[in-house]
């Protein structure tokens, strides 16, 4: 019976969470929404790095600056370079023709990119990519082989190389296992410095896949409050009426 | 007697001479004598017409946002989400509410199983709920396909294709379905228009009915005992009390407790990891590009895994096809179970062990199921899916033998406490 139990274990055990063909571990992007200085942080990388190729369609600028405290001002000078209205979504630089021609695909919408991909999936995208010259933009990631973007931030981060060791399993087969990243041409950042900046990035994504995020913790624990007090009340009423039943 | 008391008296009265109120309100609440023995599973009831009403409001606000256009979907789904005052609350309460609705229904169906309320007479009760959940499954497949994402489209395009499987008929009927040879533009506007108006419509009607046909037979209750059977001098069952006011209160209590379970997925987890709102829904409708993984969103996930679980082609028939026949038979085979079940007692507490145990059997089995259903499948898992099929099928169809052979135990007079 145990062994009937250990074998139906292990057959429904889902699936180890896979970070994609390679089975990689993602790495954990501890995003905190309650660091508005990292989302403001993330918003100005957003619209420096990200912007110019990919929209944001659902997310307007003014709620950007209502949302994390920038006034209309900062964000009309610091943050808004396709539109100069405040109440506009935010649209990619770069027109759908030129980047079909240029990279192949139109780059995605990333309002809710978050929500699809999860926040430490693209916390490892932006710290997954490596130099290959067998790519026509000059790098690999990690997490996403073969992916079109080029790397938009080796500016800040550099270039990595990365080492690959081969492992062969016992019926013979060769795999190549990633082991590590090594700095090829240092970036204006440091590790953690490009760590915590890519942090911050997908920070200020994960608050644009869902703003209200930053109020629906708050509110919920009042409207629990509440019912547990509507609970109690309901409770005592129930006891009241029913010491009559029998 | 105060004037105001005394208006709303009058007015009552007014309304009375006019319209049944108060043999309605006197009928089906205040004198409508319920089991006093009512426990824990009998909540369900309740909920699940509470949960009813609380789609029917939110479904109504999301209607004046949302915009049912294979263009615009995705974005009045996000335009709701961020640009509209309160929008995120009323679209979390309505997908939340959606599966809360599948688990108080799932709970009060198995309540029926327990209990045997489906039995002698309550056979057309039974029939009346199994219609509910036959609207309620195709409402919710439809529901899903509105936000537009690559779940929606590619999970519709998935069960649509189904009934190409069917010999004969089964593409004309696929694309009578969509009104088109893939899940389109057209298919979302149908959709959206029988999601809102034509089974609402027919769940209230139905809700109408099953509670008519309910007030008719009276209520069973966690002993099987009928109630009616032993009356007071008053003409009241002894063990009954009239629902209003005991009920409504104890419901109220009920409620509280569900609505704080409810608010915190809403507030804390909306996609309850996934299984609620799925991660690829964020990813707007492609018709070119099929996601590697399609699973149902988990209330469909039994009938999913019966439906992957037939991989043999048997009679000339396709394997497929086979699948859909026995999705289609373990959701109405439910309806014959007043027929199936040859035992003499209702409640689980008066039956004997043969019927514990296969009640036991079927709960683990349609929960492995509902696992399997949604993992991708593997040879093994596709073997212990086949296991857990046949064994689905033998609770039912054993139900005859099985029940007339069990030792039961005798049933009290009254109701215990």
């Amino acid at each position: 019976m145990r062994r009937l139990i250990a074998t139906l274990l292990l057959v429904l055990a889902p699936q180890l969470a896979l970070a994609n063909e390679g089975g990689l571990k993602l790495l954990k992007a501890d995003v905190d929404l309650n660091d508005t200085a990292s989302l403001q942080r993330g918003a100005k990388m957003f619209v420096n790095y990200c912007g110019s190729c990919h929209s944001a369609a659902y997310m307007r600028y003014n709620r950007v600056g209502a949302d994390l405290g920038i006034p209309e001002e900062v964000l009309k000078t610091n943050l808004m370079f396709t539109t100069d209205k405040v109440g506009e979504p935010m649209r990619a630089a770069m027109p759908v023709a030129d980047s079909q021609e240029w990279f192949g695909v139109t780059p995605p919408d990333l309002s809710v990119v978050a929500r699809s991909r999860g926040e430490d999936w693209l916390f490892s995208y932006l710290n997954g990519f490596y130099s290959d010259a067998s790519k026509s933009t000059g790098v690999n990631n990690l997490y996403f082989p073969s992916a079109a973007m080029p790397h938009v931030l080796w500016e800040l981060q550099g270039v990595n190389r990365a080492v690959f060791n081969t492992h062969t399993n016992p019926e013979g087969v060769q795999t190549q296992v990633f082991e590590k990243f090594e700095n090829e041409i240092p970036g204006t950042l440091d590790e953690a410095q490009y760590r915590r900046a890519t942090r911050d990035l997908v920070s200020f994504m994960v608050y644009m896949g869902e703003p209200a995020k930053l109020v629906r913790y708050a509110l919920g624990v009042k409207v629990i409050g509440f019912l547990f007090i509507f609970f109690v009340a309901a409770y005592l009423l129930k006891r009241e009426y029913w010491k009559d039943v029998n | 007697m105060n004037a105001i008391t005394k208006r709303l008296v009058d007015l009552r009265d007014w309304v009375d001479e006019r319209f049944p109120l108060m043999s309605l309100w006197n009928e089906h609440l205040a004198q409508y004598y319920a089991p006093k023995n009512f426990n824990f599973w009998y909540y369900f009831g309740a909920l699940s017409l509470v949960v009813f009403g609380l789609q029917i409001v939110t479904g109504i606000w999301l209607v004046m946002n949302y915009k049912p256009d294979a263009d615009l979907a995705f974005g009045s789904v996000e335009y709701i989400m961020r640009d509209v005052d309160w929008g995120w609350l009323i679209r979390y309460l309505h997908s939340t509410g959606a599966s809360a609705f599948f688990i108080v229904i799932y709970l009060h169906m198995f309540r029926g199983l327990m209990y045997g309320s489906f039995k002698k007479p309550r056979e057309l009760l039974w029939i009346l709920g199994m219609l509910l959940y036959l609207m309620l499954m195709a409402e919710a497949f439809m529901g899903y396909l509105l936000p537009w994402g690559q779940m929606s489209y590619w999970g519709a395009q998935v069960i649509i294709s189904l009934f190409g499987a069917i010999p004969v008929i089964g593409t004309t009927l696929s694309e009578w379905i969509r009104g088109d040879y893939v899940v389109s533009d057209i298919t979302l506007n149908r959709f959206f228009s029988l999601h809102v108006i034509a089974l609402p419509f027919a769940i209230a009607g139905l809700v109408l009915l099953h509670i008519l046909a309910l007030h008719e037979v009276g209520s069973n209750n966690p002993d099987g005992v009928e109630i009616k059977k032993l009356k007071g001098p008053d003409g009241h069952p002894l063990d009954g009390i009239p629902f209003h006011p005991y009920y409504t209160v104890k419901d109220l209590m009920g409620l509280s407790v569900f609505l704080i379970l409810f608010s915190a997925v809403v507030f804390f987890a909306p996609e309850m990891g996934g299984y609620f709102i799925e991660a690829n829904n964020f990813i707007p409708a492609n018709p070119m590009q099929t996601p590697p993984h399609i699973a149902p969103v988990w209330y469909f996930t039994p009938y999913y895994s019966i439906l992957r679980a037939n991989t043999i082609n048997f009679l000339w028939i396709d394997a497929k096809v086979w699948g859909v026949i026995f999705m289609g038979l373990g959701v109405l085979i439910f309806f014959l179970l007043p027929w199936l079940d040859r035992g003499a007692v209702k409640s689980i507490r008066y039956r004997g062990p043969l019927f514990k145990g296969a009640l036991g059997i079927f709960v683990v089995v349609f929960l492995i199921l509902g696992y399997l259903g949604l993992l991708p499948p593997t040879p093994e898992r596709t073997l212990v899916a086949q296991v857990c099929t046949v064994i689905y099928f033998l609770f039912f169809l054993l139900m005859p033998i099985y029940t007339s052979l069990d030792k039961n135990k005798p049933v009290p007079e009254r109701v215990t406490k």
